[in-house]
């Protein structure tokens, strides 16, 4: 989560909501957003180890609007069953990147060993591509793309933020 | 028992103890239709669906019960959009029944099918689209939950015809009533935190210059008795929002009336020069606070909402209390006295004076018609109002007749006004004053009309006329939208564009014939108490009567939007002196 911005830059937030898991829900959220004027930056989404639950990780720009407020408006949703603001220091956060790379065969030592670095492996190559896994914080994602991004980035795909609160933190 | 999910339904409906429903059928819903013969609930077929929405709202306002509509899929559905917003803006209960082509059709642009939960989800509070048989009698008891409790709202139960179709296999299920409703996701809260509530009574006490600002929420949580217990206790004074009109007597000394764009000048100025604004179930609109930096200025604030989203949404309040409106008045009661009140409250006796001044100076005028010249539209209502029993029942629809309605009737009890605030749609008074007659057959219910409105909905003077509902009509007729006239002439040079309807296409009285009324037309101040005394008389049919009035006539006082309040205009020619105290 970045701290609460100057004027024009992103006000990003972590928000960790609980949902029904049933048709239409993921609407009812991301059409709330568009209504109020709330900016989705990221959205991850799948059900909880309880089936009849999903979880909803998202990062928002918030613009001007303050956080309880936008909280109070998602929570006003029937099939919400909990909204947590989660800031980074209660929080634990993981971010996956699956990119395809061009890997010429003097290129492929070069990615190992970057690799090597990383919580990462190869996934899938061919004779001039290599698709890796890179599995962090979403700081250390961004550093992975930067630094893949000097083979030359053919395809990626980021899987959004998903988060829990840290056990012990405050609420 | 085995039924099928038609008959699930409306059994389901009896079960909620429905008396009405407003509605039409058609393909998708006939299979809805055929149990509501064998049904004890009242059915009035309406010429349009949107006046079945508006309908409802009028029963849900007057009563404080449920509002209940039923239409088909596809166009039918789109049409109840208009009357689901507007209820959805006013926090107006209301359930809205609609069909849908079948499950095994959807997604496949059949024939009469629209994605109704999909675009009715921005205007409700909750839909559901229900796919299982079995599912119907739970939805129906969830859907009466989620509309009545909490901030109350329509929800909206989209039903395929397959689940309801006695010849569809799909349709059959074993009735059952559910004995709870288990909504994990939806806890309204009715208490409020007892800390915030001690804060707020030591405010009330310290304040010198306080104000109750008292929104629709009041008559929503039926807290008009504890309102006036606390304006008593504390001798606070009183404004009341266009959507709380009757929830605090006008009559009672401590009343100001209306604030807002078109408020009168002292309920405007003691909500701007105030130290404390009091508001209860009431949201900030922007029609009320003018420009929001400048919206009351010195005032600390009190903000009471069974809505936690609407603490702090425009203005930051300084003790915000998320609960129901009556349960926290009547805290913030038992506290006040607690801390000593009334002996222990400050000073306000400058403050008291200073508004008793105000309403002497500025009270609400207009010029009487010239000899010979059109009715003024104050006259007219100050006629109807002065012939009418102090409990009626009055409709209006949006524009300039709202305005002056609001302004010139003296609201003594609570239910008695039925208008639309949020969404301001135009042709809401017609339906709205059928169903707020159906709910309350024992009062006299008028609807004040503007004749570009009248033309929206007149169509439903036919439903009150076949099912004698003695709905009475007056058409404030200045042939023009005159409101928007109005903006043209203050802010558009005098421009008029597209404004102008006439005032004699369509012959109004001969319309009003036709649809089985009876129809009055009235030119001149002399005509006005005979043909409402006419009117006043008549119970077995819907009256109307076409008012000619003076086109030039504008509403005042007036803080034009985006201004601030302390900018408001009294009248045509004058503003007032700005030497008000308090003033920055």
């Amino acid at each position: 989560m970045v701290p609460p911005s100057e004027a024009g830059a992103p006000n990003h937030h972590l928000l960790s909501v609980l949902v029904e898991n049933r048709p239409g829900v993921l609407t009812r959220v991301a059409g709330l957003f568009a209504r109020r004027g709330y900016n989705i930056h990221s959205l991850a989404v799948a059900p909880t180890n309880d089936g009849s639950v999903s979880r909803i990780s998202m990062v928002v720009d918030l613009g001007d609007t303050p956080l309880p407020q936008l909280i109070q408006q998602v929570d006003k949703l029937i099939n919400v069953l909990e909204i947590t603001a989660l800031a980074p220091s209660a929080a634990v956060e993981r971010e996956v990147l699956l990119a395809t790379v061009s890997t010429g065969a003097d290129h492929a030592a070069e990615l190992d060993e970057l690799l090597a670095g990383l919580d990462a492996r190869v996934l899938d190559s061919s004779g001039s591509s290599t698709t890796v896994v890179v599995l962090g914080t979403p700081e250390q994602v961004d550093d992975a793309e930067v630094l893949l991004a000097g083979f030359g980035v053919v395809a990626a795909q980021r899987s959004g933020r998903v988060a829990l609160p840290a056990l012990g933190a405050p609420n | 028992m085995q039924l099928n999910g038609g008959q699930a339904l409306i059994k389901a409906l009896e079960m909620e103890g429905v008396e009405v429903i407003f509605g039409l059928p058609g393909g998708a819903i006939l299979p809805v239709y055929d149990p509501i013969i064998d049904s004890p609930i009242r059915h009035i077929l309406v010429r349009h669906e949107q006046g079945a929405g508006h309908m409802a709202e009028g029963y849900a306002h007057a009563t404080g019960r449920p509002g209940v509509a039923m239409v088909t899929s596809g166009p039918a559905a789109t049409n109840v959009v208009t009357p689901l917003c507007d209820a959805y803006m006013d926090s107006i209960p209301m359930v809205m029944i609609t069909g849908q082509v079948p499950t095994s059709a959807l997604g496949t642009d059949a024939f009469q099918e629209c994605d109704t939960t999909g675009i009715t989800m921005p205007v409700t509070k909750h839909n559901f689209l229900v796919t299982e048989a079995a599912d119907i009698p739970r939805v129906i008891r969830e859907a009466f939950h989620i509309a009545t409790t909490g901030r109350p709202g329509p929800v909206l139960v989209d039903i395929p015809k397959d689940i309801v179709d006695p010849r569809n296999p799909r349709s059959a299920m074993e009735w059952y009533w559910p004995e709870s409703v288990n909504l994990p996701g939806y806890n309204p809260r009715s208490n409020g935190d007892p800390a915030m509530i001690r804060k707020a009574a030591e405010l009330i006490l310290a304040s010198e210059r306080p104000v109750i600002y008292a929104g629709g929420g009041i008559l929503k949580a039926r807290a008009a008795e504890a309102l006036r217990t606390l304006a008593e206790l504390t001798d606070i004074r009183v404004v009341t929002t266009l959507m709380a009109r009757g929830a605090f007597p006008d009559d009672h000394p401590l009343a100001l009336g209306m604030p807002g764009m078109h408020g009168n000048f002292t309920a405007v100025t003691a909500i701007q020069r105030s130290d404390l604004l009091i508001a209860l179930g009431s949201r900030f609109d922007d029609r009320v606070t003018g420009r929001v930096a400048d919206f009351a200025p010195d005032a600390k604030v009190i903000h009471v909402d069974i809505d936690p989203a609407e603490l702090g949404k425009v203005r930051v309040p300084d003790a915000g209390i998320a609960g129901d409106c009556r349960l926290v008045i009547e805290e913030l009661i038992v506290a006040l006295r607690e801390l000593g009140a009334p002996d222990t409250l400050a000073d306000s006796s400058t403050w008291k004076s200073t508004i008793s001044g105000w309403q002497e100076r500025y009270p609400l005028t207009y010029e009487p018609s010239e000899p010979g010249g059109l009715l003024k539209p104050q006259y007219v209502l100050e006629q109807l109002h002065a012939a009418c029993p102090d409990d009626t029942i009055v409709a209006s629809g949006v524009g300039q007749h709202q305005m002056w309605t609001s302004q010139y009737w003296r609201f003594n009890h609570p239910y008695t006004w039925v208008n639309s605030g949020g969404l301001g749609t135009m042709g809401f008074s017609v339906p709205a004053a059928i169903g707020a007659k159906v709910g309350r057959p024992d009062r006299m219910v008028w609807a004040v009309d503007g004749d570009g409105c009248f033309q929206m909905t007149a169509q439903e003077l036919v439903t009150a006329a076949a099912e004698r509902i003695p709905v009475k009509i007056a058409i404030l007729n200045n042939a023009y939208l005159g409101m928007v006239r109005q903006w043209q002439e203050m802010f558009y040079e005098e421009r008029y564009s597209e404004v102008y309807l006439s005032p004699d296409l369509p012959d109004y009285k001969m319309w009003a014939e036709a649809m089985g009324c009876v129809g009055m037309r009235v030119e001149s101040p002399e005509e006005v108490a005979p043909a409402i005394e006419k009117a006043n008389a008549i119970n077995d049919r819907p009256v109307v009567i076409e008012f000619r009035t003076d086109s030039g006539e504008k509403v005042f006082p007036m803080v034009a939007a985006g201004a601030s309040n302390d900018e408001i205009m009294t009248d045509d020619h004058t503003r007032p002196a700005l030497d008000i105290p308090w003033s920055r």
